[in-house]
């Protein structure tokens, strides 16, 4: 993909978004285009609202009984916040990987078909195989498994489980990908494929990453936004903010003086 | 300055041996408390044990019937009308008479005679000839009941000059055994039988019936209503005063005396809905009510207990709420939700207080075969025994009890065995 | 947005708010459906309470048309048998709760004298001292005694302890009727144990270990720990579990039907024999009788007064074993 930022339409924008847990406010006055078919990370210190932010996009933040969402969030520049939205439809759309891999108690191929299945996606049972097949070979993960796509998902190393939920999520064939720190609980090895596959996925899918880890960040993302108490300090090409930041907040966090 | 007083370490050292028999002394009372419950329980099984193991086997006197067709069917026809309203005891006393020639003359003797054998025994030999009319007219050696005091004789509940035989009576028993024609064989009467007023017939089959039909009821409502309604409040519900109400009002439920839902029963069901006294389908419905706030307790336990990120994962997926409860929460709680109405189920098969609200311990004879024949229950068996004067109604008693019992091991071992094999640790 | 060019190949998607078609058009009437269904059956406890608080009122109020409240509240003797003749319920004075009130009180007071002390210790052991292994052996046997039905306590009551306390106590030189109030009393204790113990065990448990650190660190013994810091910082829970015994106590009726009498005496004997509300509550709805007789009535004012009672009692409890955990939580 070789589109030069201006000619790219935002996939998500959010404007002035505020979240509030019960009376304490977690988000303040947030403002961020999300590119399609980039990477975009949200970095910045624990407790600064990188999840909340993320769990807004697909209103994820909507099980939280305590949680109140403002502001303009758009996907493809309809209002995702709308009384009426589909919440199934837009959660269809914006996929989700969570921090610590949650495969489901069932069989690996019942795993990625769920999504599917719920959907209406696959006509046949042949179908079925084919998208459990070429989700899992796109997460990297098909060679490892092929033998075993009865055996409980659970019987998974740490790394092969989140591997399976991306492929569980992309089985649904989503536009946008949301990851929350998705190698958090991983060894380097298993990061690395994941950072890989995140690249690859790049082509197909718009991905939004939190995370920890500064060097992750600026191997797999095209852009970076900074997070700090709330605010959304800086946002910008990942290059720029890891080599000329603007803001001496987002400057300290990445030399490591403040986090 | 230095501090004025001694060093500690003498003090403390001086306080050791006494802190070390206080300590003993404190772990001590903690194992007597255990030992105590233990010794109580023993005590409760085994006082149990011995008084109604002998239930299980009753004493029984060979007669040599002849099924004379000139009493039992002088128009030889066959009709099993005339057979079942037929004279059967005049059978049973003609075979005593063939024993006993010599008590037979006098009618006071007669009396006495046939009152060591169990009226059941005419009974018994009409089921035999009805099931085969071919055996009229045959003599042959059947094996009846004694009467029950007999019986407590033999088994040694009761001394022989207690009084409540004649020499005589004595004598011909004496006589019997000598024969060889008094045995103690299993009791299947006790399995077989409805209640009876005489203990040697009496059994628990109406009783087993009547709670069958009654948890029967008490499941259908209990377990849908209550795992619904823990579906509900654990997933869906708003946390908000309305639904900390229901959960204080649940909690409270669940610790009502059992007696006030059968209050509630006698003034809704049997007062207001005008339903059948003695049913077991109204017993099963208080007993729902009673077991209700139990199941929803449990339900939500097991629902809470499975990690919110299965939940997150489904949704984040697209599923909806519904979907993601009935295709994953619900599933991976179903063992804990099972473990919990078992349990909820033993309970309400002990249950007794609610039905005697409710008019369900009427003396039955016949069993139930549904859910709104008059019936007894288990427990409610065991309570009118009780309050029997017979003294072979006290094993009786104490037979149900272990029958009771057994079930309710049975059912909690299931519950334990479930919990074992499926309990998943997040 | 209608002009909304989506970047990339993916295909222009309909609108989010589209209303869901066909097949997931039923599925979303069909989730409705349900969510009304489970919403209705959290509703059923709720009305039950309802049920049972006005079934209560309205016979009760019944009844004191024909007694009294004054007279049922305070009057010292209960004997509804000699209320033949319906004129005379009124006058005759013979719905007076107060002989029902002490017996049920010191019944209950007698089991909570075995209850608490035997229920404090097993829990205390289990939680504090018993190995894993002595847990898993402990555990179930309150567990099995919970499990046991009331009707056999009751009978094992009436058995074997009756007997004892009569045997023993003549002996000793004390008069004693065949139903005392021990008996009944004892057993019902024992019956109460498994409640006290497995509350007081949750409430002990959750007890931080901070805190047992902290007077291990000083020195202390276990048994100084536990009496200094674990039992006072655990005491509103306990209170609770002990209320719980007592509401337990009060509601508890097979035994009491079994073991203890049916004679309204004023008495704190407990070698005499005493009656309970729920004695009475059976006695006077066994037999035939008229659904709206005063004595079917009674029964049921007898049931309100219980279930104030214990609802008094369970509130307080709940609340206070609530409010301890979430102290600790
Ligand atoms: N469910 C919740 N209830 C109440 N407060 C919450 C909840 N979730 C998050 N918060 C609060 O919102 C703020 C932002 O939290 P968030 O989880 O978004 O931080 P984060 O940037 O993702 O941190 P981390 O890097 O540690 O994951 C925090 O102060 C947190 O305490
Ligand atoms: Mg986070």
């Amino acid at each position: 993909m070789d589109m030069s930022p201006s000619t790219i339409r935002p996939k998500l924008t959010a404007r002035g978004v505020n979240v509030f847990y019960g009376d304490a406010q977690a988000l303040n006055q947030v403002d961020l285009d999300i590119r399609a078919h980039e990477v975009t990370a949200l970095i910045g210190p624990s407790g600064c609202g990188k999840s909340t932010f993320l769990r807004c996009l697909n209103r994820m933040n909507d099980l939280i009984e305590i949680c109140r969402v403002d502001g303009d969030i758009r996907l493809d520049g309809e209002d995702i916040y709308d009384p009426a939205v589909n919440l199934v439809y837009l959660r269809a759309r914006i996929g989700m990987v969570f921090q610590k891999p949650n495969p489901f108690p069932k069989p690996i191929y019942d795993n990625v078909a769920y999504g599917p299945k719920i959907h209406g996606l696959a006509r046949s049972r042949a179908e079925m195989d084919e998208i459990v097949a070429s989700s899992l070979e796109r997460a990297g993960l098909w060679d490892e498994v092929k033998d075993r796509l009865d055996a409980p998902a659970t019987g998974l190393s740490g790394g092969q489980q989140q591997r399976l939920c991306i492929a569980r999520a992309i089985a649904v064939r989503p536009e946008v990908i949301l990851m929350d720190e998705p190698c958090s609980s991983l060894d380097p090895i298993a990061t690395a494929r994941i950072e890989a596959l995140m690249d690859e996925l790049r082509q197909n899918f718009t991905i939004v990453i939190v995370t920890h880890s500064m060097q992750q960040a600026a191997r797999v993302s095209q852009r970076t936004a900074f997070f700090h108490l709330g605010d959304l300090v800086e946002v910008g090409d990942t290059d720029t903010v890891f080599t000329q930041p603007v803001d001496p907040r987002t400057e300290s966090y990445i030399s490591g003086r403040i986090g | 300055m230095t501090d004025p007083r001694q060093s500690p370490t003498e003090t403390i050292l001086a306080s050791l041996p006494r802190r070390r028999r206080a300590e003993a002394r404190f772990h001590f009372y903690g194992i007597a408390a255990i030992g105590i419950a233990l010794g109580f329980l023993i005590l409760l099984i085994g006082a149990i044990g011995h008084q109604g193991i002998g239930a299980f086997s009753q004493t029984e006197i060979a007669l040599d019937v002849t099924l004379d067709e000139s009493v039992l069917d002088p128009s030889g026809t066959r009709d099993p009308e005339t057979l079942s309203t037929a004279n059967y005891r005049a059978v049973v006393r003609a075979a005593l008479g063939e024993i006993f020639p010599e008590a037979v003359r006098k009618r006071r003797d007669r009396r006495k005679l046939t009152a060591l054998v169990s009226i059941g025994a005419g009974f018994e030999l009409r089921e035999l000839v009805l099931a085969d009319p071919g055996l009229i007219g045959r003599t042959m050696r059947v094996w009846v009941p004694a009467d029950d005091e007999v019986d407590m004789l033999f088994k040694g509940v009761t001394v022989r000059d207690s009084g409540r035989f004649t020499e005589k009576q004595l004598g011909w028993l004496d006589r019997l055994e000598a024969e060889g024609r008094i045995r103690s064989a299993f009791n299947w009467r006790f399995f077989s039988n409805g209640d009876s007023r005489e203990p040697e017939l009496a059994g628990i089959l109406g009783a087993m019936s009547g709670s069958f039909f009654a948890l029967v009821t008490c499941l259908a409502l209990s377990f849908p209503l209550g795992v619904m309604a823990a579906i509900y409040l654990e997933e869906f519900a708003p946390r908000n005063r309305w639904t900390d109400l229901v959960e204080i009002n649940i909690n409270n439920l669940a610790a009502v005396p059992s007696i006030v839902f059968g209050l509630l029963g006698l003034a809704v069901f049997l007062g207001f809905m005008g339903l059948a006294r003695s049913a077991p389908l109204v017993g099963g419905m208080v007993l729902a009510l009673m077991t209700l706030p139990t199941i929803i307790i449990v339900t939500r336990a097991s629902l809470h207990a499975v990690p919110p990120s299965i939940r997150e994962a489904a949704i984040g997926l697209g599923a909806s709420r519904m979907q993601a409860m009935l295709h994953h929460t619900l599933p991976l709680a179903t063992p804990g939700i099972m473990t919990g109405t078992i349990i909820g189920m033993a309970r309400a098969l002990g249950e007794l207080a609610p039905l005697i609200m409710i008019g369900m311990v009427a003396f039955i004879v016949d069993v139930p075969q549904g859910l709104l024949d008059p019936a007894s229950a288990l427990p409610v068996q065991v309570y009118i025994w009780a309050d029997s004067p017979e003294r072979a109604f006290a094993e009786k008693t104490a037979a149900a009890i272990i029958v009771l019992l057994a079930f309710l091991v049975v059912m909690n071992l299931t519950a334990v065995i479930l919990r074992r094999r499926f309990e998943r640790r997040w | 947005m209608a002009e909304a060019v989506t970047a990339g190949e993916s295909a222009p998607r309909s609108s989010l708010l589209a209303a869901p078609e066909g097949r997931r058009a039923r599925q979303v009437l069909g989730e409705r459906i349900l969510l009304g269904l489970l919403a209705a059956s959290s509703v059923v406890a709720i009305l039950t309470t309802i049920g049972i608080a006005l079934s209560l009122l309205f016979e009760t109020l019944r009844f004191l048309d024909a007694v009294p409240l004054f007279d049922f509240l305070f009057g010292l003797n209960w004997s509804p048998q000699i209320a033949i003749r319906e004129d005379q319920v009124g006058s005759s004075g013979a719905f007076g709760v107060v002989p029902l009130l002490v017996g049920t009180g010191l019944i209950a007071a007698v089991a909570m004298t075995v209850a608490g002390p035997l229920g404090l210790f097993s829990a205390i052991y289990l939680a504090e001292y018993a190995s894993p292994r002595a847990r898993s052996f402990a555990k179930p046997i309150l567990e099995i005694l919970a499990g046991i039905p009331t009707v056999v306590y009751g009978f094992f009551a009436v058995l074997v302890v009756a007997p004892f306390v009569r045997d023993s106590s003549e002996a000793a030189g004390f008069e004693v009727s065949s139903e005392s109030a021990l008996a009944a009393g004892v057993v019902m204790g024992v019956m109460i144990v498994p409640i006290v113990s497995s509350i007081a065990d949750d409430v002990i448990s959750a007890v931080p270990q901070s805190l047992r650190e902290g007077a291990y660190g000083l020195g202390a013994t276990k048994s100084e720990t536990v009496r200094n810091i674990v039992l006072p910082a655990a005491l509103p829970g306990i209170g609770g579990a002990l209320l719980l015994g007592v509401s337990r106590a009060i509601g508890e009726t097979m035994i009491v039907v079994m073991a203890a009498g049916l004679s309204a005496q004023l008495t704190v004997n407990p070698l005499q024999a005493v009656t309970t509300i729920t004695v009475q509550m059976v006695t006077l709805l066994t037999g035939d009788q008229e659904f709206d007789s005063p004595k079917t009535l009674a029964a049921f004012a007898l049931g309100l007064l219980l279930f104030i009672a214990t609802l008094i009692l369970n509130l307080i409890a709940l609340m206070l074993v609530r409010r301890y955990q979430e102290r600790y939580d």
